[in-house]
């Protein structure tokens, strides 16, 4: 197999806790992750879930070098991102992009949409003149917001399913290789979420793009990943080949991801009355 | 038959600027009995929140009025309510919960007392750190007293929408409005939050208004539905034969948008385009330039009134019989 683009081998990622009982109590540390390796090979969708606190965003921020890991390492094309020259660190920087959750304050409000998409052309690809318009009208297009409506626009005139296309164009822009994508459509309408999908996959199998999917809901999952990891308390408790595990999963969590997903069928309805009766008198903690 | 707990007739909303009046919310009508779970679906600027916003008279800019029609808490008009009788509507017989509990709660005041502030502002001063504990306890959260006394950053997301739930049943109102609660949370935890106001609803008799653009979440919790498109009210059921035989084609166009097990990239379904604004909405039925059954010179030139229909429920939509018979004949 290719070398994978990017690479966790065995990161951990410590955060100290100091306690609130002692002034001077020793500090303790919480693994918020806790020795994962994961391997992201070119037009591949690797899907991350868990629960919040599981370290998924840790584990994200991480593999786009935001945060060093406390142990192990993070390669790009096979070499540690510490190792890489200041060249080498450039390409990187472009070639692994973002696209966070909140559209709404990802994009520097006083900046209209054409600059905003700019700014990666100018200093990651370093162009310059005409040249720039030009491609932030195709980038544009491309995502399916015309570009004479839009260029010139605010944030706050585009709503969340126009915004999260203007960060999905801002991290085309430098064409990237691997893009990570920590939860982009679960603030989005179920009618636009499908139309960032598309576009999504519709762009990985145009430029062999590919994604770390961080997110927890599990018909995105089974929609555009070709492999899914499963995090609980930092620690990798299920991985595997999407259809494998969604449809036999092994592990409590995953599980229980499942049967919390609501499905458009009021005749479950009964159950979860049942259910959250049990629960009730069963006194289990709720999560 | 004694009249419903809330009962909301032909109400509009429109919101001034200047010169200009923009109908955000025209001529809807529902209405909510205790113990029974009422659902709101819709995309964004559907006028979902704007309606709940107007039977709480809580607007969130001055600009934002009700323009027409009746809002009636058991046979009561709420309409024109000084100030003062408000404050005693709000909180005492309606609650209230938000999608983003964090911003609800303020960051420096412990959660309990938080609670506590519900019961002090109508007068019960006596006995309120019992009845903290007994509503953290009833919204299922352990060690209540200890909970009481932590600060809403060292509360789970979960946890803060559970402590919001608890200020706003504080005064056992009978009706709850719950906008968006569970959006902004993990599947597995909403699952925990629909659990508990499925519970509360049957113990407590409750009636709920659930506003969502989930249809999962309808489904699984709501037992009449009504869903809105650009302000209006386009189609109106119980929950099973909604789900069953939806005749507006914004309702099948919403569920054909759940990812399902057999949704898969490339052929994911999206209603085109998006929901107009108050100021270019467009002429005849509402959802026709969206719509792939419109017909060209029914859909553009008349809005179709709401019809009631005699298999129950009721639609916006000029083709509803033959769009539902599609629907069906497809499942």
């Amino acid at each position: 197999m290719s070398t994978p683009i990017l690479e966790a081998r065995g990161v951990s990622q410590l955060f100290p806790i100091r306690s609130k009982q002692r002034l001077f109590a020793r500090t303790t540390m919480q693994r918020a992750v806790d020795g994962i390796s994961v391997a992201i090979h070119p037009g591949e969708v690797v899907a991350l879930v868990g629960e919040s606190g599981s370290g998924k965003s840790t584990l994200g921020r991480m593999m786009l070098g935001l945060l060093p890991p406390s142990e192990g390492s993070i390669h790009f094309r096979g070499k540690a991102l510490a190792a890489l020259s200041a060249e080498e660190a450039r390409t990187f920087r472009r070639e692994v992009q973002v696209v966070f959750q909140d559209t709404g304050a990802s994009l520097n409000p006083r900046h209209t949409i054409a600059q905003s998409v700019a700014i990666p052309l100018l200093h990651n690809l370093g162009m310059r003149g005409p040249e720039v318009a030009r491609r932030v009208d195709s980038l544009l297009d491309q995502v399916g917001l015309a570009p004479g409506r839009f260029r010139d626009r605010l944030p706050h005139e585009l709503s969340g399913g126009q915004r999260q296309r203007v960060g999905i164009a801002r991290a085309m822009a430098s064409d990237p290789s691997v893009i990570i994508a920590d939860e982009p459509v679960s603030a989005l309408d179920v009618s636009v979420r499908a139309q960032v999908l598309e576009l999504m996959d519709r762009l990985r199998r145009q430029r062999q793009l590919a994604y770390l999917f961080i997110t927890h809901d599990l018909g995105v999952v089974r929609a555009l990943a070709d492999r899914v990891l499963v995090m609980q308390g930092g620690r990798l408790v299920e991985a595997g080949d999407v259809d494998t595990i969604l449809s036999n999963p092994q592990c409590a969590y995953t599980q229980r991801l499942l049967a919390a997903t609501p499905v458009p069928d009021p005749s479950r309805q009964g159950r979860r009355l049942a259910e959250a009766m049990r629960q009730n008198t069963l006194g289990e903690t709720p999560p | 038959m004694s009249a419903p707990l809330l009962e909301v007739r032909n109400l509009s909303v429109e919101i001034v600027t200047g010169k200009e009046k923009l109908r955000v919310v025209e001529g809807a009508s529902f209405s909510i009995a205790r113990g029974e779970c009422v659902g709101l679906v819709g995309e964004s600027g559907s006028g979902k929140s704007m309606s709940a916003f107007a039977i709480l008279n809580l607007f969130p800019s001055p600009q934002a009025r009700i323009a027409g029609g009746d809002i009636l808490l058991e046979g009561r008009s709420l309409r024109g309510l000084s100030p003062r009788e408000w404050r005693q509507v709000r909180g005492a017989q309606i609650g209230m919960v938000f999608q983003d509990p964090s911003s609800y709660l303020d960051p420096l005041i412990p959660v309990g007392r938080q609670v506590a502030e519900t019961l002090r502002a109508h007068g019960r001063n006596e006995g309120t750190e019992a009845r903290v504990l007994e509503l953290l306890d009833l919204m299922e959260l352990p060690n209540a007293a200890e909970v009481a006394r932590k600060y809403p950053h060292e509360l789970s997301g979960g946890m803060r929408q559970r402590i919001l739930i608890a200020a706003a049943l504080a005064l056992r109102p009978a009706l709850l409005i719950a906008d968006e609660p569970t959006t902004a949370l993990d599947v597995t935890v909403q699952a925990g939050i629909l659990n508990l106001l499925t519970r509360l609803r049957a113990e407590l008799d409750l009636g709920i208004l659930l506003i969502t653009h989930d249809l999962g979440v309808v489904a699984e919790t709501c037992q009449q539905v009504h869903v809105m498109y650009a302000g209006t009210i386009v189609e109106q059921n119980g929950v099973e034969p909604l789900f069953r035989r939806p005749r507006h084609p914004y309702t099948q166009g919403l569920l054909g948008s759940v990812l399902g097990p057999e949704s898969r990239a490339g052929n994911l379904f999206s209603i085109p385009g998006s929901v107009p604004g108050a100021r270019d909405m467009p002429h005849g039925c509402r959802f026709h330039p969206r719509c792939p059954a419109a017909k060209h010179g029914v859909c553009d030139t008349d809005e179709p009134p709401l019809v009631i229909r005699a298999e129950g429920g009721s639609d916006r939509c000029a083709r509803a019989g033959e769009i539902a018979n599609a629907w069906e004949r497809a499942a």
